[in-house]
């Protein structure tokens, strides 16, 4: 009895202090793992089995990570808990996945409405102008077809909050100027040391050789604005809600 | 009629050009710079070519000759050699193969089926083979040592090293010194205790063995606690050198184990993350240089040891030139081991310098911890297995560096269980090792870490020049007698500089990871460069 309090206690720590040892790109691909493996039962906050929520790091009894891994790996027997296929280091950014959901909070906007969030998207958050969902808008920024199958919606909340926060490798944005003098800004698809690729604010997927521009580098902020002072807070909750319905095909 | 008496002359010349490759003719390899007999191009491992035809001047016109695509979809990391006008690589996992090396046809393939329990740690690679007499030999990633006919392909003995079942493999070259081929064991992630042993290359019979962790009453057993030194790795990985004057091989040791937790195994952890030296006939060490003592961040010392003679404060004398995945360069005595200089080449944050006896100062504070700790260089380290070169003409030591690279340390328990994998957790990087590396595609930003060929006086430390790459490099680096450089990245581009400056000559996008050392040889007196990317080997010559 002891040995569960301390182990209760200790859990937490470990967690909050756990958060910042990964990556971005490791939560990211612990919470792809998290979602195609385990989501269907334990649901998107890992809420869903009673008594169990693994985004608060409570269990029906307590475990080590190491154990963790194991479980994740080998299920428990005689439970609903299945093995799953995945190697030792994957399993790892599964657990730091949920412990960055522990740590990640819950939305600050409270609750939305997705159908008034779909016309906010459309209309008054001009989001289309460099989004695209399923087909429509821009394909300027990243496309929200399947952005809730990535994302969880306090991550989603915070890139419409704050959009510097956390800017993805895959979404950074780069400018060039050409040896005419032409600017040209879009994001950045893939670099080298001799050759870049973007997609342009034209959308136009341009290859360019380094050594012919002018200047070329990384951009420090995300052209994306803030919508904090944009939107009410209802609005932001619905916009939020309605990207939390796009999973993808 | 015509035709078929073109093809006999052929195979004429070919018969009276073929002789059997004498240790002698390995041991002067110098003197027949039209082959590459060994995995570095010489016993020195300067992976230096003296050949000289093509040349900053006409590099410009070098255009590809062949290509041998793989049947196998692993890195190919092999350096191939050449042997009076055959040239044998390995395509992985463990098929020998003898191709022309004018034109890349086939002369035969031995295929080898590994054992399903082999397990490498990263990837069922080969680094290349051996040759002595008309013998060729192999290591297998099931830990088996083969000795195959150069002729046609047929085994001659097959001898097992040690239990892929327990997590050994073979993955570096064999080295052959006088009547023995010379091997290391994989495995230092799985809980393997290390060796170097050495088989009669008749026989395939084991003549000695070197226990990379020293068993009980052997000097250094003192540095593991309790029974750590059973399971505490010690791989070997890459292909040694030698001396002939002094009869010594030297050999890269790879990390103590588990990688990242040191705690079950108090003490410096011998031979561990150490280059050692070998009396070549009886396996004995002669003496040892420990790189980094207690390792905990996966500090392999699995580089090729450069042996060069140099003016060293005005004497000539004896040296191993070294960078080391921990990053720092060093130069070290090869007679004696004494440590001459050691000098960072790429950031590097667990250690301020060194005492008067070369150990590093370690920076307190900078080890695992469970809730991490940022160490630079990181996980892949400053540099890795990839090939240097030491140029004899410019007197400049050439490293593939890793720069502004770093790893989140993160400590855990370990539990040892036979064949399983041993480490104590895993670091957290922006960059990904060869199998995790984005390859293709990357966004990332300077500060995150880049590749780059960087230049090295040997007699300061300091670095001359420096080519930088946008992604990082698994790639080696060839120089030649005519003041080139060659090497490659993880971007997929083959490429050649300056050796005396570093200016970019030409280059050649081969659409895959080089992960292998570039070399050279010629056949009709016109030089060619071989190196493997991606899946393929490609062959390049100089316009005609």
């Amino acid at each position: 009895m002891r040995l569960l309090s301390l182990s209760l206690l200790l859990l937490l720590p470990v967690a909050l202090q756990a958060q910042h040892t990964y990556t971005p790109a490791d939560i990211q691909e612990g919470g792809r793992l998290f979602r195609a493996n385990c989501v269907l039962c334990h649901g998107p906050e890992g809420d869903q089995v009673p008594g169990i929520d693994l985004g608060h790091g409570r269990f029906r009894q307590t475990y080590s990570e190491s154990a963790l891994i194991k479980i994740i790996q080998n299920g428990i027997p005689g439970t609903g808990m299945p093995p799953n296929n995945l190697q030792d280091f994957q399993a790892e950014i599964v657990v730091a996945y949920l412990r960055s959901l522990a740590t990640a909070g819950r939305t600050v906007t409270g609750n939305g409405n997705a159908a008034r969030g779909k016309v906010i998207f459309a209309g008054k958050g001009n989001c289309a102008s460099c989004h695209r969902v399923n087909g429509v808008g821009s394909r300027v920024g990243p496309d929200l077809s399947d952005i809730a199958a990535l994302r969880r919606t306090v991550e989603i909340e915070q890139s419409l909050l704050d959009p510097n926060a956390e800017v993805l490798p895959q979404n950074r944005t780069y400018r060039v100027v050409t040896s005419q003098g032409e600017t040209i800004t879009g994001r950045l698809l893939n670099v080298d040391t001799f050759t870049v690729q973007i997609l342009d604010s034209k959308e136009r997927l341009l290859s360019l050789q380094r050594s012919g521009l002018r200047e070329s580098g990384l951009v420090k902020d995300s052209p994306m604005p803030s919508y904090r002072d944009k939107l009410s807070s209802q609005e932001l909750a619905d916009v939020v809600a309605y990207l939390a319905t796009l999973k993808g095909l | 009629m015509m035709r078929l008496s073109i093809f006999f002359s052929t195979l004429l010349i070919a018969g009276t050009l073929s002789a059997q490759v004498s240790f002698d003719r390995i041991v002067n390899a110098g003197k027949e710079p039209q082959n590459w007999l060994t995995y570095s191009g010489n016993m020195m491992s300067q992976r230096y070519s003296p050949l000289a035809q093509i040349t900053p001047q006409n590099v410009k016109d070098l255009e590809q000759k062949w290509v041998f695509q793989a049947r196998s979809l692993e890195k190919f990391e092999a350096t191939p050699l050449v042997v009076d006008g055959i040239m044998y690589t390995v395509q992985a996992p463990n098929d020998i193969v003898a191709l022309d090396p004018v034109t890349g046809r086939v002369f035969w393939t031995y295929s080898y089926s590994p054992s399903p329990a082999s397990r490498p740690c990263c990837g069922r690679v080969n680094r290349g083979v051996a040759v002595v007499g008309d013998t060729l030999f192999m290591g297998t990633i099931d830990a088996h040592l083969v000795a195959v006919d150069a002729k046609n392909g047929r085994p001659l003995w097959n001898t097992t090293v040690a239990k892929p079942e327990a997590g050994y493999a073979i993955t570096h070259a064999p080295l052959v010194i006088k009547d023995k081929v010379i091997v290391g064991v994989a495995g230092g992630e799985f809980g393997i205790r290390g060796f170097i042993a050495a088989y009669d290359v008749k026989t395939g019979k084991e003549d000695w063995r070197f226990n990379t962790i020293p068993g009980p009453g052997e000097p250094g057993h003192e540095t593991w606690a309790g029974d750590s030194w059973k399971t505490g790795g010690a791989s070997v990985w890459v292909t040694g050198s030698y001396d002939p004057a002094l009869n010594l091989t030297y050999w890269g040791i790879g990390n103590a184990g588990p990688d990242y937790n040191g705690d079950l195994r108090a003490g410096d952890n011998l031979y561990s993350s150490s280059v050692v030296a070998l009396d070549a006939d009886t396996g004995k060490i002669k003496w040892h240089y420990q790189f980094s003592p207690h390792d905990e961040f996966d500090y392999d010392a699995v580089q090729v040891p450069v042996l060069a003679d140099i003016v060293w404060q005005g004497q000539m004398r004896k040296v191993m030139l070294w960078a080391n995945r921990n990053g720092f360069f060093y130069v070290l005595d090869r007679a004696t081991g004494k440590f001459l200089l050691g000098k960072p080449f790429v950031e590097v944050n667990w250690a301020s310098g060194f005492d008067e006896a070369g150990r590093p100062m370690r920076i307190p504070g900078k080890v695992p911890t469970p809730e991490g700790t940022v160490i630079f260089p990181g996980n892949q380290g400053g540099t890795n297995w990839y090939s240097p070169s030491f140029s004899p003409r410019t007197g400049l030591f050439y490293i593939p560096s890793w720069v502004n690279y770093s790893s989140v340390y993160i400590k855990a328990d370990a539990d040892y269980e036979e064949g399983k994998r041993f480490v104590g957790t895993s670091p957290r990087s922006l960059i990904g090792g060869a199998n995790g590396g984005a390859a293709k595609i990357n966004t990332r930003r300077e500060d995150e870490g880049y590749g780059a060929v960087r230049a090295i006086d040997p007699m300061t430390g300091d670095r001359k020049w420096e080519f930088k790459m946008n992604d990082v490099t698994d790639a080696g680096i060839m120089t030649t007698g005519s003041d080139l450089l060659f090497s490659g990245g993880r971007e997929g581009y083959f490429f050649a500089l300056d050796a005396r400056n570093g200016q970019l000559l030409w280059r050649a996008n081969l659409g895959g990871t080089v992960a292998s050392g570039p070399m050279s040889y010629s056949v009709a007196g016109k030089q060619y460069i071989a190196v493997s990317a991606g899946n393929s080997l490609f062959v390049y010559g100089l316009r005609e």
